[in-house]
């Protein structure tokens, strides 16, 4: 990277500003102290069901899997009123299984994590290449990774381009970026590569945290992090953002407190599945026995609900 | 592909468009939650001398309110003369006879008897705060008393170590001591006057604030329980004449008081050409200084933290905000954009962030305080927020343009109501923050640690936070420069002000 690079991208990170880890923390302690009861309680776990991304990401995915997998996620319950997912998360070689067990047109959509997920660790080519195969083979939206490894050596020009090439080759299909911000450790840096990657993405992209193949995944500390740089963007430009943690959200309590972070934190319109998703396979049969608690006033035996994936 | 000459600045806004805002509305609101743990509370509660609950004999009994809704919760008996005479003829006999002599070692398995046992009663005790004081549930249940069971933990822990106290010199206890405390933080001043008094070896005669008198009373009974012997701890309740009756005895080696700057200007008065000795906790008006490098988001949850926190009921409140020029404008933005999801209401419920007003009185304040920023021309913010009919209540409360003239940058308020100053440079910043009468606190926000250094030993404030706000801890000393009092609560110092050397 030349100097007049290097210094324009010293001045995005100048604008953005630093983040206080320990005020972060504290921040977000707040949230798992609030009380959701009731209806309000009711309200938000059937939220997070239409907000999952049912995800099954293993070398041992087959076609069978992938259509159970489906299967789970237009009905997730034996509770009609339960509503579906919204979408799958499979490899780009499950896509066009998904797609036939889908159909066509389904309302549960297919996410694909290609650019050599997990790593990334390929020519731009052939992850490019992966991109398009999985579009062209029906998936409504692609998890990418960042180049970490150019992020680390301070390449965030090369870093920038790759996500634009690859918003490029989504073509119609939703792009969602992975930071995963395990590898990039701290906040101040998950700051920085969020605006890094707002700045090329489109209205309506999301940027996610984790691919959920790392030791550490979404917090609700980096859930924060990445809430309040899209709101801060979202301010200044005008452009709404997505946003989806992935990983680690296993129990329907977590999943509330992040959605309060939500509430708190970028209000009333991002609490859809537009703009807010969780990466998850083993949340879903949590909000589904707590929403069955709630509507019974007991808990059901694990057996009651369905299994469909357990990867995450 | 995006090259660098068309990297959008994140500034850059699309002209011709509205301006963005966030919705934070109903879509998602929070059902009622409210704390339903027995307080246990009494119809009536006696004074606490010489180890049992007498009543007064005036038979006078004066009324404790619930600021949350304006009932009343209990009676409280109203101390006389003589009852002081026999809180203090009580616990000099306890001084001479039983806990002067004890070895300190005994002395700390009594007060990790107390600490222990707040700790078995402490939702008790959060709700029964709560219910008195009107500060929220979750600061009763997450600060106020878990941090008085810690200050008589840790000076359990000091009771056989006192020799370690002052290295090179002996200490020995005073005697008996006068204690008044207010009504913001009614048990944990309890605690921090009590455990450090006792620890040391002294015996205590202690007046609570008349608005907040029961969660004393019922640390009285805990104390009973832990079978301390008669006379060590006395509570003695009632108002002003009361607590001049403590102030004024002529028993206390000692007297330590908490409250206002006025109250312990009269308390020094009377008490000068005196051989006893004082500490004085009193008012504060802190300077919460940002600087352009801060970490802002921080900044601003250190902004609440230092102003809304307990209401605004604190002496060591960050309640004049000095931000640095060029980012004021942002963090006044993302400040009034927090403040709409501050929640205000019944201090039982566990949402509620910012609960109800100590007293009428203190809303009177509050309110004519706030006409006069009003009325000088300041520029006055609050979110919208709907107040519960009865009880009293004041909603969080901004002044921008505020200069240090203005009377709400000078007079402390005490309660939820900032001032936003502005500076140019970190020397115009230090002259602002020690403009004051007071110098009890002071927050600094920067990202560059030689400037944290370098403000904390120029501002004249007895507590200097960086990059947090309202942090305390029974092993770090508490206290004022200047009127804001002298003597430290808490740490080692803490104990030097409650011993002598020998």
């Amino acid at each position: 990277m030349n100097a007049g690079q290097s210094a324009s991208f010293r001045r995005l990170f100048d604008e953005v500003g630093p983040v206080d880890a320990v005020g972060i923390e504290e921040r977000v302690a707040k949230y798992t102290t609030r009380s959701i009861k009731k209806s309000a309680k009711l309200w938000g776990l059937r939220t997070a069901v239409t907000m999952v991304d049912l995800t099954t990401l293993e070398g041992k995915d087959t076609p069978g899997k992938v259509a159970s997998l489906c299967q789970k996620a237009v009905h997730p319950s034996d509770d009609p009123t339960v509503p579906p997912v919204a979408a799958v998360c499979v490899y780009p070689a499950m896509v066009r299984h998904a797609r036939r067990a889908l159909g066509p047109g389904a309302k549960v959509r297919i996410a694909s994590v290609a650019t050599a997920f997990p790593s990334g660790q390929t020519a731009l080519v052939t992850r490019l290449a992966e991109v398009r195969r999985a579009v062209a083979d029906g998936a409504d939206e692609i998890d990418m990774v960042i180049n970490r490894g150019a992020f680390l050596a301070g390449e965030f020009a090369k870093v920038q381009d790759e996500i634009a090439a690859v918003v490029a080759a989504c073509g119609e299909a939703t792009l969602k970026v992975i930071l995963e911000v395990s590898e990039l450790e701290t906040y101040d840096k998950i700051r920085a590569a969020s605006f890094l990657a707002m700045s090329v993405i489109r209205p309506g992209d999301f940027i996610k945290t984790s691919t959920g193949k790392t030791t550490l995944n979404a917090t609700l500390g980096n859930n924060q992090v990445m809430l309040e740089a899209i709101r801060d963007f979202y301010l200044a430009t005008g452009t709404a953002i997505a946003m989806k943690p992935a990983g680690g959200i296993r129990s329907a309590k977590q999943a509330l407190q992040f959605l309060i972070a939500v509430k708190e934190t970028l209000g009333d319109a991002w609490l859809n599945n537009k703009r807010y998703r969780f990466g998850a396979s083993s949340l879903l049969n949590d909000l589904l026995r707590q929403i069955e608690k709630e509507r019974t006033g007991a808990y059901q035996a694990p057996y009651y609900f369905s299994e469909a994936a357990e990867s995450y | 592909m995006a090259s660098l000459n068309t990297l959008p600045k994140f500034s850059a806004r699309r002209p011709g468009r509205p301006a963005p805002e966030l919705i934070f509305g109903d879509l998602w609101t929070y059902d009622p939650a409210p704390e339903t743990a027995d307080p246990k509370l009494k119809a009536r509660y006696e004074l606490f001398i010489n180890g049992r609950f007498i009543a007064p004999k005036s038979g006078k009994y004066f009324n404790s309110i619930n600021p949350a809704n304006e009932q009343k919760l209990a009676e409280i008996a109203l101390a006389g003369p003589a009852e002081v005479e026999a809180a203090y003829r009580a616990a000099q006999r306890a001084f001479d006879t039983t806990w002067g002599r004890m070895p300190g070692a005994e002395r700390a398995k009594y007060l990790f008897r107390i600490a222990r046992l707040l700790q078995d009663r402490a939702r008790e005790f959060a709700v029964a705060e709560t219910m008195d004081g009107g500060k929220p549930i979750k600061e009763s249940r997450d600060f106020d008393v878990p941090m008085a069971a810690a200050h008589f933990f840790y000076h359990a822990g000091w009771a056989d170590k006192l020799d370690y106290v002052a290295p090179g010199r002996r200490v020995a206890p005073l005697g008996v001591m006068g204690q008044v405390i207010p009504w913001n933080f009614p048990l944990l001043m309890c605690a921090w006057k009590l455990a450090p008094a006792l620890a040391m070896g002294n015996c205590v005669v202690l007046k609570p604030a008349e608005t907040t008198s029961i969660t004393a009373l019922k640390l009285a009974e805990i104390i009973q329980d832990a079978d301390l012997p008669p006379g060590v701890v006395n509570i003695v309740t009632g108002a002003g004449e009361t607590g001049a009756a403590v102030m004024g005895h002529r028993i206390p080696a000692k007297v330590a008081f908490t409250g206002s700057t006025e109250v312990g200007k009269i308390i020094m008065r009377s008490l000068a050409g005196t051989d006893k000795k004082m500490t004085m906790e009193l008012g504060g008006k802190a300077a919460n200084i940002i600087f352009d490098d801060a970490p802002l988001d921080q900044a601003v949850e250190g902004i609440i933290n230092g102003i809304f926190f307990n209401q605004g009921h604190v002496c060591c409140a960050g309640s004049r905000l000095l931000v640095h020029e060029p980012v004021a404008g942002r963090v006044v933005a993302k400040l009034k954009q927090r403040m709409k999801v501050l929640r205000v209401g019944d201090p039982l419920d566990k949402n509620t962030d910012i609960g109800a007003i100590n007293s009428k009185e203190q809303l009177t304040r509050i309110t004519a305080l706030v006409k006069s920023g009003v009325k000088e021309g300041a520029g006055l913010f609050q979110p919208a927020c709907t107040l519960p009919a009865k009880g009293w209540y004041f909603p969080p409360t901004i002044f921008t343009g505020v200069s240090m003239s203005h009377r709400i940058a000078r007079e402390e308020i005490f309660g939820p109501v900032l001032s936003i100053l502005t500076f140019r440079t970190p020397e115009e910043a230090v002259e602002k923050a020690n403009n004051t009468a007071y110098g009890l606190s002071a927050g600094v926000w920067t990202d560059k640690g030689s400037r944290i250094l370098k403000m904390s030993t120029e501002l004249k404030a007895g507590v200097v936070w960086a990059n947090t706000y309202n942090k305390f801890d029974p092993t770090s000393p508490f206290g004022g420069y200047k009127e804001s009092g002298f003597g430290r609560e808490g740490g080692r110092q803490g104990l030097l002000d409650y011993c002598r050397l020998v």
